[in-house]
């Protein structure tokens, strides 16, 4: 989730100092529309978990966490330094249309995979302490608790309180520029936990 | 953006909301991590619900060094924390749903769903104060 990260970086020192966006930036923080498509998404899981049946299941834990792992890591290792070279207008321009995005589909993606994957684990007894590969499970609740806390503790509120920042009607820079480090910050250890995850992953599915 | 815009007005002294938040959600997640590394067997839940307990007295320790704060934005949070706290009541409950439907009982199920309400209500706070901390326009003394 580092893709903002770069939004209010320094810019290259040839680049003329553009103001402040010109008015108030129309956007959602929370685009209402998005909001179905995570009721939708929602009554999956819920119907999978109540059905619980394996394909259903492990459908919503590969697809939903497939794209949590790709779009952390492309977000914050080719989206993200791609943006640190954008004008700053353009910038901001690109963090008002996918940052309010992200706010709808990341902490869907997230609960769905993280639902679907607990009750498949309860299902096939791969959270159970008699799996062979247990200590690889309890591994990935490892990882999967770090990436949650630094997500909900510190992306999730700098996300929402940047875009808020960003539609007022004057945009405070020093503000913004602080919220992004986070990211910057962020971004390497989330990073890293994908791969851990990827390995993790394909540790016990080979297994 | 350049220097060019608002002004920066004087921040407000807030106390470590974020840094205590962050700390009480690990405790919970620990705790988490700690009853499901068990299952299914029959697991002590003291540490566990040690755990449960620092965690909520860091909710509650942020709100009160919170609300004692001067200068903050009180009807920016509370309008954000309410928004956000309804979003967190939906996956928390989803989370609940899937306990329930696992048939987790007894004091296990009581102390994941409490570690579910500390996080239901901590993430939305946090949330709330990043926004209102960067927001003075409407601070209250």
């Amino acid at each position: 989730m580092s893709s903002v990260s770069a939004v209010t970086g320094s810019a290259p020192a040839h680049e003329p100092g553009p103001a402040a966006p010109p008015g108030r930036l129309e956007f959602d923080i929370v685009p209402r529309r998005g909001l179905i498509g995570v009721a939708v998404v929602f009554i999956a899981a819920i119907v999978a978990i109540a059905v619980n049946a394996v394909w259903p299941l492990m459908f919503l834990h590969v697809a939903f966490g497939a794209a949590w792992t790709i779009i952390d890591l492309f977000l914050g290792f080719v989206l993200g330094p791609i943006l640190g070279r954008l004008s700053i207008p353009a910038r901001i321009e690109l963090t008002t249309r996918l940052m309010p995005k992200m706010v709808v589909i990341m902490p869907a993606v997230v609960t769905v995979t993280l639902a679907a994957g607990w009750q498949l684990g309860v299902r096939t007894g791969t959270v159970l302490t008699s799996y062979p590969q247990h200590g690889w499970v309890v591994a990935s609740f490892i990882v999967v608790g770090v990436m949650g806390v630094i997500a909900l503790g510190l992306l999730e509120p700098a996300n929402i309180a940047v875009l808020v920042e960003l539609k007022k009607p004057r945009p405070r820079p020093d503000v913004i520029e602080r919220l992004m480090k986070r990211f910057i910050y962020c971004a390497g250890i989330t990073g890293a936990m994908q791969i851990a995850t990827l390995v993790i992953m394909s540790k016990l599915a080979s297994s | 953006m350049s220097a060019a815009s608002a002004p920066a007005p004087a921040e407000p002294r807030l106390p470590p909301v974020t840094e205590i938040g962050m700390t009480s959600l690990a405790l919970i997640v620990a705790g988490g991590i700690y009853l499901s590394a068990h299952l299914p067997r029959h697991v002590p839940l003291a540490p566990a619900i040690v755990l449960l307990l620092l965690s909520a007295l860091l909710l509650a320790a942020n709100l009160f060094a919170l609300s004692r704060a001067r200068g903050f934005n009180w009807s920016r949070f509370r309008e954000v924390a309410g928004w956000a706290m309804l979003a967190y009541a939906v996956t928390a409950g989803m989370i609940e749903y899937a306990f329930v439907r696992d048939h987790l009982h007894g004091g296990a199920l009581v102390v994941l769903t409490l570690s579910l309400v500390v996080y239901a209500v901590h993430v939305p706070v946090l949330i709330a104060f990043t926004v209102a901390r960067y927001d003075p326009s409407g601070a209250e003394g």
